[in-house]
C-alpha cells in the first residue's frame, strides 16, 4: 500500500505536470526547429509570437463568453482556435512577406535573419501590450477538473489524492492530435516531402523544381498553427501573461537544441527532456521517501536536489552540457 | 576632420536633443538621460568589441551587467561581522572546495589519457564535491540569512571606495567570459547566440536566488557613491552660497524675506540633484574617453587588422598562421569585461542593487539594438547607438503621448480608445525601437556611422 501511495505522490506531482508542461514546450520547440530547419534562423520572437496568437485566443474568449457561446465542459478557448490560428498565420505571412522575405532573396547570413527577429520580437510585444496590456489574465472556464483528490481517496482507499486538471488531459490530447498530424503531414504528403527536401539541401530542392515560396508560406502556416496552439494550452493551464511568454522562449530553445536543431522528432522529445529535468530535479522527495522507507531511515529534509528557483536554471545547464558533449543535440540535428 | 564630419554632425545633434529635454522638460532628467546614455555607451562599446571587432555574438549581456553590479555590492559595502561569524568559516570552506574541484579536475585531464576511467573520476569529484558543498554550506547559509533579515542577512562586501569596484567589476565579467568562452566559442554563431542567452540566464536566477551573497530579491539599497550626498549639499553653506550667487537676480526681484528663504530652499535642492548627477556625469565621460581612446588604438594596431581578418575570413587568416582560438577567446573576454565595468557604473549611478530588475528585454536585446543601428566595427557608432537609442527608449512614451493627443483630440476624454491608448503609450517604446531596427537593418545594414577602414 505505501509503495502504491508513493506511486501516487510521485505522479501528481511530477509525472503529470511534467507532462503537460513537456507537451507545451514540445510544440513550441517544434515551431523553433522548423524555422531553423526551413527558413534557417534562430527566430527569436518565438515566445513573442506565440502570445500574439493566444492573445486572439483570450480576447475571442470574452467575446464569446460575453456572447454566451460555451463549450460545455470544455474551455470556450478550444473554440476560438481556428479564428486565433488565422489571425496568426495572416501576421506570420505578413511579416514574411514585408520582413523576413527581403533577407531570403539576399542570402543573408543567418545571423542577420537572427537580428531581424529582434525586430519582430520588439514590434510583436509592443503590438500585444498595447491592444491587451501586460496584466496577468486567466481564461479557463468550464470543469476545472476531472478528477479531485477527494474522489480519487474515495475511489482507491488510498491516503495519497490524485489529481488530474482538465487542462492537462486537453493538453496531452491536443498535442497528440496535432504532432501527429504534424508528423504524418511531413512524411507522407507530396508537400511534406518537398519540405524536408528544401531542408535538407535548398539548391538540388529547387533544381528538382520545388517552389520555394510554397514551401515558405506551408512553413509559416505549420509554424502558426503550432506557435497559437502551443501558448493557448500554456495559458489554459496556467495563465497568460505577455512578459511570461516572452521568457518561455528561452526552455523552448534549450528543448530545440538538446533534441537536435532541425529535426521536428528531436524537439518533439527535448520538450518533454526539458520538463522533466526541470521538475524531477527540483521536487521535494520528502514525501515519497516517508512512504517508501522504514521510519527509523525517515528523512528529515525536504530531500530536495535544487530550489524551485533555479528551475529554469536547470534547463539550461542541460542545454549547456548537451552542447559541450554532443553539439548537434541528443537526436542528430543540422551540423553546428 | 572632413572625415569625422559626419561623426561631429551626428554628435551635435544628439547632444541637442538632449539640451532640448533640458530646457523643455527639466535639467534634471536631462541628466539623468546622459548619464544613461554613458553607461549604454560604456556597454556597446564593449559589445561592438565582440561583434564588430570579431564577429561574435554575445547574447550574455545581461550577465555581466549584473556581475559587474554584484561587484559593487561584494566591494563597497560594509562587511557583516555577525553574519561571518556565523557562517564565513563554512562558506569559505565550500569556496576552497570549489578551488580544489577545479584544480584536481584540471590535473585529472591533463594526466590520465582519455578513457571511460577518467570520465568517470571526473563524475566521483563532482558529486563528492557537491554533496560536500552542500552539507557544508547548508546550515552556514541558514545562519546567515537569519542575521536580521530586514537589514542584512548577508554576508556583505569588503568596505572597500566604490570606484575600485569597477576595476572589479570589469574582472568579475571577464572570469565569467573566460568560462563561458572556454564553453561555447567553438559554436556556430545562432547557436552561440542562444548558448550566452542562456548562460546569461543562469547567472542572473543565481544572483537572484542566493540571498547570502547580496540579498537576492531583497535588494540592496544605500549603497556609497563616489559623488556627495545631495542632504550633505544642502546644508554645506558654500553651495547654498553658490547657489544664492547664481540666482541672484532671480532672488533679488522678490522682496519678503519668507517668500525669498522658500524659493532659495527650492533652488538649492534642485541645484543639488543637478549638482550630484554632474558629478556622476564627469566621472562616467571621462571613463567613456578612456575606453574610447584604447578602443580607438587598437582598432587601427597591428592587432585590430588581424581581428579584422579573422572576421572577414577565418581560412584565411588560419592560414597566415593566427591562433583564432585563442583570439576569440582573447577578444570575448575584453568586451565582457567592458560590460562588466558598465554594469558596476550603473549600480553606483542608481545606488542599489536589483538582481530581480535584470531582464534580457532590457540589458542584452535593447544594447544589441544600440550596437546595430550605431555601427558595428566603428566605436563611434557605437557610442552613439547607446545616446540614440536610449534616448529613444525614454522619451518614446512622452512622444506616444503626444502623437496619441494630437489623433484623439476631437475625441471626449472618456472615449474608450483614447484612454487604452493613453494607458499604452508606455509600450511604444517597444514599437519604435523595433521599427528603428528593422529600418536601419533593411535601408543602412552597416549603421548609422559606418565602419571605417583607414589605409595605411
Amino acid at each position: 500500500m505505501d509503495f502504491i501511495n508513493a506511486i501516487v505522490v510521485l505522479l501528481n506531482y511530477t509525472v503529470l505536470p511534467a507532462l503537460t508542461y513537456g507537451s507545451q514546450l514540445a510544440l513550441g520547440a517544434i515551431f523553433v526547429t522548423l524555422i531553423y530547419g526551413i527558413l534557417r534562423f534562430a527566430n527569436f520572437a518565438t515566445g513573442d509570437m506565440m502570445s500574439f496568437g493566444t492573445m486572439f485566443a483570450v480576447l475571442l474568449t470574452y467575446y464569446f463568453q460575453s456572447k454566451g457561446i460555451s463549450f460545455g465542459f470544455l474551455p470556450t478557448a478550444l473554440l476560438t482556435i481556428p479564428f486565433a490560428v488565422a489571425m496568426m498565420i495572416f501576421y506570420m505571412l505578413l511579416i514574411d512577406k514585408t520582413v523576413f522575405s527581403y533577407y531570403r532573396i539576399k542570402k543573408s547570413p543567418p545571423v542577420q535573419l537572427a537580428m531581424v527577429s529582434l525586430g519582430v520580437m520588439f514590434v510583436t510585444q509592443a503590438i500585444i501590450r498595447i491592444i491587451i496590456g501586460p496584466t496577468d489574465r486567466r481564461f479557463l472556464d468550464g470543469e476545472k477538473f476531472i478528477l479531485k483528490a477527494s474522489e480519487f481517496k474515495e475511489m482507491t482507499g488510498l491516503n495519497e489524492g490524485l489529481t488530474i486538471k482538465s487542462t492537462q488531459v486537453i493538453t496531452l490530447a491536443v498535442t497528440i492530435i496535432v504532432v501527429s498530424i504534424m508528423f504524418w503531414f511531413l512524411n507522407k504528403t507530396k508537400t511534406g516531402t518537398s519540405m524536408r527536401a528544401y531542408s535538407d539541401n535548398e539548391d538540388l530542392a529547387l533544381l528538382s523544381g520545388i517552389d520555394p515560396k510554397r514551401v515558405v508560406m506551408i512553413t509559416w502556416i505549420i509554424a502558426g498553427i503550432l506557435a497559437t496552439i502551443g501558448g493557448i494550452l500554456y495559458g489554459l493551464d496556467k495563465s497568460y501573461r505577455p512578459f511570461v511568454y516572452f521568457n518561455n522562449m528561452l526552455p523552448i530553445f534549450a528543448a530545440a537544441i538538446v533534441g537536435g536543431i532541425g529535426n521536428p522528432y528531436g524537439a518533439f522529445f527535448g520538450g518533454y527532456v526539458i520538463a522533466f529535468a526541470e521538475i524531477f530535479l527540483t521536487y521535494a522527495y520528502k514525501r515519497f521517501f516517508v512512504y517508501l522507507l522504514p521510519e527509523s531511515l525517515e528523512p528529515n529534509s525536504l530531500m530536495q536536489l535544487l530550489s524551485t528557483d533555479y528551475k529554469f536554471a536547470i534547463s539550461f545547464s542541460i542545454l549547456v552540457v548537451v552542447l559541450l558533449f554532443r553539439p548537434s543535440g541528443i537526436f542528430e540535428g543540422k551540423k553546428i | 576632420m572632413k572625415q569625422y564630419s559626419n561623426v561631429i554632425a551626428a554628435y551635435s545633434i544628439m547632444l541637442v536633443l538632449i539640451i532640448l529635454v533640458g530646457v523643455f522638460q527639466s535639467w534634471s532628467i536631462a541628466l539623468s538621460i546622459f548619464n544613461y546614455c554613458m553607461i549604454s555607451a560604456v556597454m556597446t562599446l564593449g559589445a561592438n568589441i565582440q561583434w564588430g571587432y570579431a564577429g561574435l555574438i554575445n547574447f550574455g549581456i545581461m550577465g555581466y551587467t549584473a556581475l559587474g553590479g554584484l561587484a559593487v555590492v561584494l566591494v563597497s559595502v560594509a562587511p557583516v561581522p555577525e553574519a561571518w561569524r556565523v557562517g564565513g568559516f563554512n562558506m569559505m570552506t565550500s569556496l576552497a572546495i570549489i578551488i580544489g574541484m577545479i584544480f584536481s579536475i584540471k590535473y585529472i585531464l591533463k594526466k590520465i589519457k582519455k578513457s571511460k576511467k577518467r570520465n568517470y573520476l571526473i563524475a566521483a569529484i563532482i558529486i563528492i564535491g557537491l554533496i560536500l558543498i552542500k552539507l557544508i554550506s547548508g546550515p552556514a547559509i541558514e545562519n546567515i540569512e537569519a542575521v536580521e533579515p530586514a537589514k542584512f542577512g548577508f554576508l556583505g562586501g569588503l568596505g572597500m571606495p566604490v570606484l575600485f569596484s569597477w576595476i572589479v567589476g570589469g574582472f568579475f565579467a571577464a572570469g565569467l567570459a573566460f568560462i563561458v568562452g572556454k564553453v561555447a566559442l567553438g559554436l556556430r554563431a545562432d547557436y552561440l547566440a542562444i548558448a550566452t542567452l542562456l548562460i546569461a540566464e543562469i547567472v542572473v536566477s543565481i544572483i537572484k536566488h542566493e540571498d547570502w551573497l547580496a540579498r537576492g530579491v531583497k535588494n540592496v539599497i544605500g549603497l556609497k557613491r563616489p559623488a556627495p550626498y545631495e542632504i550633505d549639499l544642502q546644508t554645506s553653506p558654500w553651495f547654498i552660497n553658490l547657489v544664492e550667487k547664481l540666482h541672484s537676480t532671480k532672488l533679488a526681484a522678490i522682496n519678503s524675506f519668507s517668500e525669498k528663504q522658500d524659493l532659495l530652499n527650492q533652488l538649492v535642492i534642485d541645484a543639488s540633484s543637478i549638482y550630484v548627477k554632474l558629478c556622476f556625469a564627469g566621472l562616467f565621460l571621462v571613463v567613456v574617453i578612456i575606453l574610447l581612446i584604447i578602443t580607438q588604438k587598437a582598432l587601427y594596431s597591428p592587432w585590430g587588422r588581424m581581428m579584422r581578418a579573422i572576421r572577414d575570413n577565418e581560412e584565411a587568416a588560419s592560414a597566415m598562421g593566427k591562433n583564432i582560438v585563442k583570439q576569440h577567446l582573447f577578444i570575448f573576454i575584453l568586451g565582457s569585461a567592458i560590460v562588466g565595468i558598465a554594469g558596476a557604473m550603473m549600480v553606483t549611478n542608481d545606488g542599489l542593487f536589483t538582481p530581480g530588475s535584470y531582464r534580457p528585454m532590457r540589458y542584452t536585446f535593447v544594447i544589441w539594438v544600440m550596437v546595430i543601428v550605431g555601427g558595428t566595427g566603428n566605436n563611434f557608432g557605437a557610442i552613439l547607438g547607446g545616446f540614440v537609442v536610449w534616448f529613444l527608449w525614454v522619451q518614446a512614451a512622452p512622444m506616444a503621448l503626444f502623437v496619441i493627443n494630437l489623433f484623439t483630440a476631437h475625441l471626449p476624454e472618456t472615449n474608450e480608445l483614447k484612454i487604452h491608448l493613453i494607458e499604452s503609450a508606455p509600450y511604444f517604446r517597444f514599437l519604435l525601437v523595433g521599427i528603428g531596427l528593422l529600418l536601419i537593418m533593411r535601408f543602412r545594414p552597416q549603421g548609422i556611422l559606418p565602419e571605417k577602414i583607414i589605409k595605411q
